[in-house]
């Protein structure tokens, strides 16, 4: 894609900052915290566990092997955080430079969150996504994009609800964009 | 069965194009290659249809080469429809810095508007 993406004039948040802990729906404790390479099994495990009517776009991968390479790829280049409940992962977002954009060292990150389908509708994504985003702009990232399925309706509210505003729509997803920063 | 391979000059066709001949030739297709028009494309129209013309000469397949003007969707959607093709190929998208899968403009416009069976290649 060389079209310029648009984003929102005035920067969203502010956004609370890892480490967070909270009291879900169901009365789980979850705690948010950032993730590194040494986490990647566990996340792993987490989406080994994944519901395949629950992928988006094509991601995450199905099968250990081609998710771990997903993973790789995602923890070399981007940045981390997962819920957990006690010591098990049970959701994980992530912001990934958009390196083909990029204009010198400001280059836009492009965002995606999954929970883990037993810990959704627990308001555990709204709480992962507000503090990846707290999160990237203590990291200094200025600009989020992400792209959503337009049938996904809770996932397109979340995203406006936090200060994501539609910058492209010619496609069957919907395109999102956020400034934290600049 | 007759083949219908809707190309531009980006790398990610020269990846369909390449899985397109190979299936070609396991399965016996007869197969038409039209390249589109695509903006700021790394390879020009008549670049891509000779790198076409060399690999499809390679594999020893005999396929009718086209450079065509015009809106890419539409464009190949009615040649497909007008010279009774049996199946439309295009490229299944392209990958995101996330790895998601991105259909463009184009394939959007050929799923929902060709009569005939539609094959994203990956």
């Amino acid at each position: 894609m060389t079209r310029e993406r648009v984003y929102p004039e005035e920067p969203a948040g502010p956004f609370p900052e890892p480490p967070q802990s909270f009291a879900d729906r169901e009365d789980r404790e979850i705690s948010i915290v950032t993730a590194d390479e040494a986490d990647v099994d566990a996340v792993t495990d987490m989406y080994c566990d994944f519901d395949p009517a629950d992928r988006a776009q094509g991601i995450p991968p199905t099968g250990e092997t081609r998710i771990r390479e997903w993973l790789d790829t995602i923890f070399d280049e981007g940045i981390n955080v997962v819920a957990l409940d006690d010591d098990t992962v049970v959701g994980h977002a992530t912001l990934v430079p958009d390196t083909a954009n990029g204009e010198g060292d400001e280059c836009a990150y492009e965002l995606a969150i999954f929970v883990l389908q037993s810990h959704q509708r627990a308001g555990i994504g709204r709480q992962l996504l507000t503090t990846l985003l707290g999160y990237g702009k203590r990291e200094g990232i200025e600009r989020v994009w992400l792209t959503v399925e337009r049938w996904n309706r809770a996932a397109v509210e979340l995203y406006r609800d936090v200060g994501f505003e539609t910058c492209g729509s010619e496609s069957f997803e919907l395109e999102m964009s956020l400034r934290l920063s600049g | 069965m007759k083949v219908l391979l809707g190309i531009d000059g980006s790398d990610e066709s020269m990846k369909t194009l390449r899985k397109t001949i190979d299936r070609a030739r396991e399965a016996g297709d007869d197969l038409t290659v039209v390249v589109v028009p695509k903006e700021e494309a790394k390879r020009s129209q008549d670049e891509m249809a000779a790198a076409a013309r060399d690999l499809v000469t390679e594999a020893g397949l005999d396929v009718d080469v086209r450079v065509v003007a015009g809106d890419p969707g539409s464009t190949l959607v009615d040649i497909a429809e007008r010279e009774s093709f049996d199946q439309l190929a295009i490229g299944g998208g392209t990958e995101s810095p996330m790895g998601k899968i991105r259909l463009g403009p184009i394939t959007e416009f050929v799923l929902l508007n060709a009569n005939v069976t539609v094959r994203l290649v990956r």
